[in-house]
């Protein structure tokens, strides 16, 4: 049957070509749809899907002391790794790496079998070694470059420079502070990858370069710092001490030249805990004792200052007027107040003494004769005008502020025990820094360490700048000051702190600490030169010091001994020699 | 008789000529157009193949990126020398074997539930291996049945008129149906059967009513069906193909399940835009779309060749069915002529549905693309049911064209 005569199967095909074809356009609809209006979103999505990130590390700025020593350095280590996909000779690879990496065979072996995107042999591999394994060019194996910081003198300043973590990040010290200049900002490679990962090297990748941090230049100079840690190692060790804390800095302009806080701890293993330590039982108990190890006393702790806080009480009481160097007291061993019998430190009393005798007897009943007649509310302005009530504002986190009576609570008790130093804490850096106030002629410096910033090219970016408050105290009354405290260095309870051709001003403190009775003190001694121009001060604290205990007889030399040597040392202008 | 005109006004080089057009006349018609697209198909196929498929062949095989290609490649040629030799057996050679392809394909079904003949890839038993030569009994089925229902047909004559006849020919595929889909679990080759069939039926009966009806009705089941589902989907023990009907309606809330791959052939789809990444330039295939070469290859040509390619080759195949009607329109006789209607309802369903599940305008099922998408014997029969066509264009005298 021939099909003309079927004319409806003639127009059927027709009509079922054109069904099909309605079909097609709309899938054609469809495509155009998915392609040109949804493009936008699903080509997002894709890109998403098949782009890996990958970060390169800035290295951070160096942190260098003001004799140029680097302090705070970056060291690159590699990070070797395997892709399974591009290793060529297994064997050789196996070879190779176990060899120069100084790892089994077997350990190598199993990890470049190993079916895996990429696989990671070793970290924190020495770049010598990772440059070594980079020239056999074996392919399939990867040498991936990383920053890590690095302190070349390790426990040297530990609690002042700090450490940073995982992320190149300042967790304590210097490194917190100037986080900012010294981090720097990551690169980025952006690479194209397939689904399981492995990148494709056709692709290529788009590079954004990292920008190096700035160097951080301080004003630390490790020479002192390295002999103070000795001394203060030396003491904490022949007094069985606690701790023993030294700070070194300059009263003009507020430089600080060493931050002693031994023990210190090893900076390049910062989570190790000190020998002899018992495991602690759990994290939290962990992280405690970190965290006691890492603390700096100089900022961090505050104590009672004891007779070093006479230095204050005879500036206001000067500056007040209430006092001058030839007022004559008297000491019978004690001294009342409302109806407590408050004692000195001897028994027998000083008897009879002018005022720049009392301050080198450090007798207490002359110090709270002064501050009873300068007053609760004058003594008071005095400490805000001072600064002793605001933060020193140093260049490290976690300072302290001062732990004073309120001022509607200072009866004729709390003020006299106040006047030599008793009863209120303050930080040692809060003491050094008021004395330098009142001995450089009276102007408040900020205490620091941070000196400039330099770039990696080598280009000062930005001097670092810090407030003084001018004329806290009169130039008059600074100058008197500078000559008691030459006296009780020179003929009073500071002689321990001599040093033979230089002229040191100072002042000992021996204080118990809270609860009284408990045994324990500080002893500590505040010394500087010269005694009339003073260019360098410094502080030292000893924590719960065995046998004896007097500032005076254990602090002091530990100041005298650093100044015989820092002296002759600082002394490039023969300034300071008399 | 315009051509004895001719002659008797021109000189003996126009006499000439005409002699040339008679001769011609008397000569059978050969298609090389559907031909040449169809070689076209092939071809672009085996490119975008080596193109998908090379980098995760390279991985599982042992750094041959041209694993598949080469298994492509000889199905290829085996499916041009079968194609060729079918084109020169006149096809009324095949229609005494109709019951026999009929009776064939449902014990190759059966077969594939004999252990020691069955093959399974993918997770599902398809295939029968026989030597080294695996074969899916669908794409048996999808041929005996356009043999089958063409001879059918033309033995009813003027049955097919009365309504007994057509819906004998509705119901005679569907047991072949139902055991493609319960014997070897392929719900989408029983689908493309039944297809093929509805479509044999509507070009062979004078009716559009029932049709229409029937349109209609399936459309409305469909869309109530996609309610119901909607509605339950809250409740927790989903069939497997409900889940599968929610991730069509919102593949990315299900981008970790069944919409992963729907999602995946999106992201290709949408990231091509209108000019495409470049021919290899595809990203999805790198392991993100599963399978690339297989089914979704189709996501994977927009890629590279963008809206531009896609759209080229949808066109390619319009011009393909086309080329089928104008054969059909022009048969010889009805059996000719419905063996390409079959045909064509095959092709046709096909990259339909395929082009549909790629974009996501249907829930996903494994439907490859004609002549495209990797798979031996689909390209093998999906040739010969072409040599067949051929077979039926040599029927056609060129003077009737």
């Amino acid at each position: 049957m021939p099909l003309k005569q079927k004319t409806y199967i003639r127009k059927k095909i027709v009509v079922a070509f054109f069904l099909c074809s309605i079909l097609f356009l709309l899938l054609g609809v469809r495509l155009v749809y998915l392609m040109v209006v949804r493009s936008e979103y699903y080509t997002e999505a894709a890109k998403e899907l098949h782009e890996r990130e990958r970060k390169i590390k800035a290295a951070r700025g160096r942190i260098i002391d003001s004799t140029g020593a680097v302090l705070a350095d970056n060291r690159t280590v590699c990070t070797i790794s395997v892709i399974h996909n591009q290793i060529k000779d297994p064997q050789e690879v196996v070879k190779v790496l176990s060899r120069e990496l100084e790892l089994s065979e077997e350990y190598v072996a199993k990890r470049v079998e190993k079916y895996s995107a990429i696989e990671r042999i070793k970290s924190n591999v020495d770049k010598a070694t990772g440059d070594k394994i980079r020239e056999y060019d074996l392919a399939g194996v990867k040498v991936d470059e990383d920053y890590k910081r690095y302190y070349p003198y390790e426990t040297l300043a530990s609690k002042a420079l700090g450490f940073t973590g995982g992320d190149n990040q300042g967790i304590i010290g210097l490194e917190v502070i100037y986080e900012e200049y010294l981090k720097g900002k990551e690169g980025t490679i952006l690479t194209v990858t397939d689904a399981k990962g492995v990148e494709i090297a056709e692709a290529g990748e788009e590079r954004v370069d990292p920008v190096n941090g700035n160097d951080l230049h301080v004003s630390l100079d490790i020479n002192i710092q390295s002999y103070a840690t000795q001394l203060a190692l030396q003491a904490m060790e022949t007094k069985q001490a606690d701790s023993v804390s030294i700070l070194v800095m300059n009263p003009q302009n507020g430089e600080i030249l060493a931050m002693v806080n031994v023990p210190e701890f090893n900076l390049n293993e910062p989570y190790a805990l000190p020998e002899g330590t018992p495991e602690p039982a759990s994290q939290e108990e962990k992280q405690n004792l970190l965290n006691q190890m890492w603390r700096n006393g100089c900022i961090n702790d505050t104590y009672e200052p004891g007779s070093t806080f006479k230095i204050i009480t005879a500036a206001a009481g000067l500056e007040a007027g209430v006092v001058t160097v030839n007022d004559r007291f008297s000491c019978p061993g004690y001294i009342m107040v409302e109806d407590r019998r408050i004692r000195c430190h001897k028994v027998s009393g000083h008897g009879a003494e002018d005022f720049v005798q009392g301050t080198m007897n450090s007798c207490n009943p002359v110090f709270i004769t002064v501050g009873m007649r300068i007053g609760v509310d004058r003594y008071y302005d005095y400490f805000r005008q001072f600064g002793l009530m605001t933060k020193t504002g140093v260049d490290l986190p976690g300072e302290a502020g001062t732990i004073m009576h309120k001022k509607e609570n200072i009866g004729a008790v709390e003020l006299a025990t106040i006047s030599f130093g008793q009863s209120f804490q303050i930080t040692p850096i809060q003491l050094a820094t008021t004395v330098s106030s009142i001995i450089n002629g009276g102007n408040r410096v900020t205490p620091h360490f941070g000196v400039k910033i330099v770039d990696s090219e080598g280009n000062v970016k930005e001097t670092l700048q810090y407030d003084v408050k001018k004329d806290i105290v009169s130039p008059q009354t600074s100058e008197t000051m500078r000559y008691i405290l030459e006296q009780v260095v020179e003929n009073g309870s500071g002689k321990n702190g001599y040093v033979e051709g230089f002229r040191i001003g100072g002042k000992t403190a021996t204080s118990q600490t809270l609860p009284r009775g408990s045994g324990r003190y500080i002893a500590s001694f505040l010394g500087f030169a010269p005694a009339d121009n003073p260019q360098v001060l410094a502080v030292a604290i000893i924590n719960n010091p065995q046998g004896v205990y007097y500032g005076g007889q254990i602090a002091a030399p530990i100041v005298r001994q650093l100044f015989e040597n820092i002296l002759p040392y600082l002394d490039g202008g023969g300034e300071i020699q008399q | 008789m315009a051509g004895i005109r001719v002659e008797m006004r021109a000189g003996r080089r126009a006499q000439a000529r005409a002699e040339q057009t008679r001769r011609r006349q008397a000569e059978n018609f050969f298609d090389y157009s559907m031909l040449f697209i169809v070689l076209f198909l092939l071809g672009f196929g085996l490119v975008m193949i080596y193109s998908t498929s090379s980098y995760s062949a390279a991985m599982q095989h042992e750094g041959d990126s041209t694993f598949f290609l080469k298994k492509q490649a000889l199905a290829t040629v085996l499916g041009i020398f079968v194609m060729m030799l079918v084109a020169n057996i006149p096809y009324h050679f095949w229609e005494r074997f109709a019951s026999l392809a009929y009776i064939g394909s449902v014990v190759l079904i059966f077969m594939v539930k004999i252990p020691a003949l069955a093959y399974s890839a993918n997770g599902a038993t398809r295939w029968i291996k026989v030597g080294p030569l695996t074969i899916q009994p669908a794409e048996v089925a999808k041929l005996g049945m356009i043999l089958f229902l063409a001879s059918m047909v033309c033995k009813m004559g003027r049955g097919i008129r009365t309504t007994k006849g057509f819906f004998t020919i509705l119901l005679v595929p569907a047991p072949v149906c139902v055991m493609i889909w319960k014997v070897t679990n392929n719900l989408s080759s029983a689908i493309i059967v039944f297809g093929i069939a509805a479509l044999m039926l509507f070009v062979s009966s004078p009716e559009y009513k029932k049709f229409v009806i029937m349109g209609l009705a399936g459309l409305a089941g469909v869309i109530a069906l996609i309610f119901l589902i909607r509605g339950i989907a809250a409740s927790e023990d989903m069939g497997f193909r409900f889940a599968r009907i929610l991730a069509w309606l919102d593949p990315e809330a299900y981008a970790n399940g069944k919409g992963f791959q729907t999602l995946q052939a999106l992201y290709a789809i949408g990231s091509g835009g209108i000019l495409g990444k470049g021919l290899g330039q595809s990203m999805q295939k790198l392991g993100f779309l599963p399978e690339a070469q297989n089914d979704m290859i189709f996501s994977i040509i927009c890629e590279e060749l963008g809206l531009f390619g896609g759209i080229a080759v949808i066109l390619m195949f319009l011009l393909l069915i086309w080329r089928f009607m104008v054969i059909a329109n022009n048969a010889p006789d009805l059996f000719g002529a419905l063996l390409v209607v079959g045909v064509m309802g095959h092709v046709a369903i096909q990259v339909i549905l395929n082009i549909a599940v790629v974009t996501n305008t249907i829930p996903n099922t494994g439907i490859s693309l004609p002549f495209i998408s990797y798979g031996g014997s689909a390209v093998l029969f999906m040739l010969a049911e072409i040599g067949l066509v051929l077979s039926v264009a040599r029927g056609i005298r060129l003077k009737d064209l």
